[in-house]
């Protein structure tokens, strides 16, 4: 079979005629004249399909390999086989949101299976279908919250939250009329003791990040229970790997659980496709955002998985809904299932503890042997954030040509990080011999 | 089981039944049929304070999610905890399935709202 089927010239003349239209250019009679484009699109002629791949090929060819220290959000993992092809068959790949849902039965306990898992990690009561990725889900986390306490209009935030983060919720609340607040940071992590002088009963929620953008863990005694004095909601973003090993969101008492579920078997690629993931406590069962599968019995009492909880959407809640999303990033998150279901739950705890151990192998050797040292005295997962004698950005260059990606300058993120931050990322991909080198490039890079 | 005839309405289709300084708020016979199937109520806080015409809370049914206003201002001082388990009251007996009760702050506001007799005529002439 055709991938497509193109119209012939007489087809196309056929379905004009039908319509009462002489020209194609006549479908467009209702854009005003004076907005539309004038003349020929700057489109290259056809090619050959030799000529595409020698094309495509040489395109291919420009991309650098290295060994990754990179993170920031998106990290190296190993993608076992199995994930890539069982995320590569053609039901699952080629299928968009399903429009007539309960037919397509292998996609909903795909997606039903996700939300358990991400309950499972976060101790929490209920899930979604996944959100676009980790910044959309602080947001929506965000306007769950304001929609879910009454007569608030503000959202604090820390200030040790990913940058791309604070961006993607200014851009959803630019509109609207929410305040948002920063909560300053101290010694690399959020500065909880300044935490009580933000709050007020306008207060929906509190938006932290642990590990932070520094790759720093924040320790939240007693912030759930100062917050919910207040009738105000705790929201924590979480890199899901390290859930394996550390304290989940529901453990601290958070009320919403987001984070990007990047790590677990989806390559960094340029940055995306990642994935979303939220969960919360059942009294916010109602207000979630998103699409929700259920599992039911059909009528022969079989299991069978369907859309559920539908009237929170906005096709039919309209106006009222607390989101606009109705759709999800369904193949993404499925990689994420099987990635799950691959390492299993021992698997998960080994890898998780794996990648704490490595990272801080290196940077116990780095900050030993060379003038670099830790940007804040705090413990960490599989990330952390050195102080250089040097911009970041040289360091980077500089070890690139021994084949490292060293990690993130901060300053990339935002212009207002100092230009002498490093992130640097190490995972379970990551070898001894591998860190060893990485040591010895950065000892001639910073001569 | 309650009589319509004893409440009061809003054009949004609650009713109110007047005890003392107590109003119990639910929603007409009409209002439910339109609905539908009523498949969850949700019930407000105790002790949360609304003005008159503003949103207290969501009934949804199989087709909708609607939102219940405040026929009156007040504090809330009861609701209803059997539909939690059983929404279905609502359709089986709308006039007795109260969903909130709020004391009132001021009794006056009751005087902007519709008698039975009044509602039906509303409905007939939204029905033209």
């Amino acid at each position: 079979m055709f991938a497509y089927l193109p119209h012939t010239d007489s087809e196309i003349k056929e379905m004009l005629a039908d319509i009462g239209v002489a020209r194609i250019d006549d479908l467009f009679a209702d854009i005003p004249e004076k907005i539309r484009f004038k003349g020929q699109l700057d489109f290259e002629t056809g090619k050959s399909e030799l000529e595409v791949y020698r094309r495509l090929h040489s395109l291919a060819a420009r991309n650098k390999e290295a060994v990754s220290f990179l993170g920031a959000g998106s990290y190296d993992h190993i993608i076992p086989a199995a994930v890539t092809a069982l995320g590569g068959r053609t039901e699952f790949y080629t299928s968009y949101t399903p429009y007539q849902p309960e037919i397509s039965q292998g996609v909903l306990q795909a997606i039903f299976e996700f939300q358990t898992m991400m309950c499972e990690l976060t101790s929490l009561d209920v899930s979604n279908a996944s959100l676009y990725d980790g910044h959309t889900a602080a947001s929506e986390a965000c306007a769950l919250a304001v929609n879910s306490t009454r007569k608030t209009d503000t959202v604090l935030y820390s200030s040790t939250v990913h940058p791309y983060t604070k961006q993607v919720l200014r851009t959803y609340f630019n509109d609207l009329p929410v305040k948002l607040v920063e909560v300053p940071e101290k010694d690399g992590v959020l500065d909880t003791s300044a935490v009580k002088e933000f709050m007020n009963g306008q207060v929906a929620a509190l938006l932290v990040q642990s590990p932070n953008v520094y790759g720093f863990l924040e320790d939240y005694s007693g912030i759930a229970d100062m917050l919910h004095e207040n009738k105000s909601l705790f929201i924590i973003s979480s890199n899901p790997m390290s859930l394996g090993t550390l304290k989940s969101q529901g453990e601290w008492g958070a009320d919403i659980a987001i984070g990007d579920t990047q790590p677990f078997g989806l390559a960094t690629y340029y940055g995306g496709p990642s994935v979303g993931y939220i969960a919360a406590t059942e009294k916010l069962l109602r207000k979630m955002p998103g699409r929700i599968v259920g599992q039911t019995l059909d009528e022969d009492g079989k299991r069978a998985f369907v859309l559920t909880l539908q009237a929170r959407e906005q096709h039919i809640k309209r106006e009222r809904a607390t989101s606009n999303i109705c759709s999800n990033q369904a193949l993404a998150a499925l990689i994420s299932t099987v990635y799950l279901a691959t390492v299993g739950k021992e698997g998960l705890k080994e890898l998780s503890d794996l990648n704490m151990q490595k990272a801080h192998y290196l940077a116990g050797q780095l900050t030993a042997q060379l003038p670099v040292k830790l940007s804040a005295r705090q413990p960490f997962f599989n990330e952390f954030t050195l102080e250089l004698p040097c911009p970041a950005q040289e360091l980077v260059s500089k070890m690139e040509q021994d084949g490292f990606f060293a990690g993130v300058p901060l300053n990339m993120l935002h212009p207002d990080y100092p230009e002498n931050l490093l992130a640097v990322a190490v995972t379970e991909k990551r070898t001894r011999e591998e860190m060893d080198r990485y040591i010895v490039s950065m000892k001639g890079a910073l001569k | 089981m309650g009589k319509p005839e004893d409440l009061k309405f809003l054009k949004s289709h609650e009713w109110v039944r007047v005890e003392g300084k107590t109003a119990y708020v639910g929603i007409s016979d009409y209002a439910q049929e339109e609905l539908g199937d009523i498949v969850f109520v949700e019930l407000p806080e105790v002790g949360d304070e609304f003005e008159a015409g503003e949103e207290v809370t969501n009934v949804e049914s199989v087709k909708a999610a609607s939102p219940i206003y405040a026929p009156v201002s007040g504090k809330i001082t009861k609701v209803n905890e059997e539909l939690e388990d059983t929404p279905e009251l609502v359709n089986q007996k709308p006039y007795d399935a109260f969903i909130y009760a709020l004391e009132m702050s001021d009794a006056s506001e009751l005087d902007d709202l519709l008698s039975y007799s009044d509602y039906k005529k509303f409905l007939e002439e939204e029905a033209e």
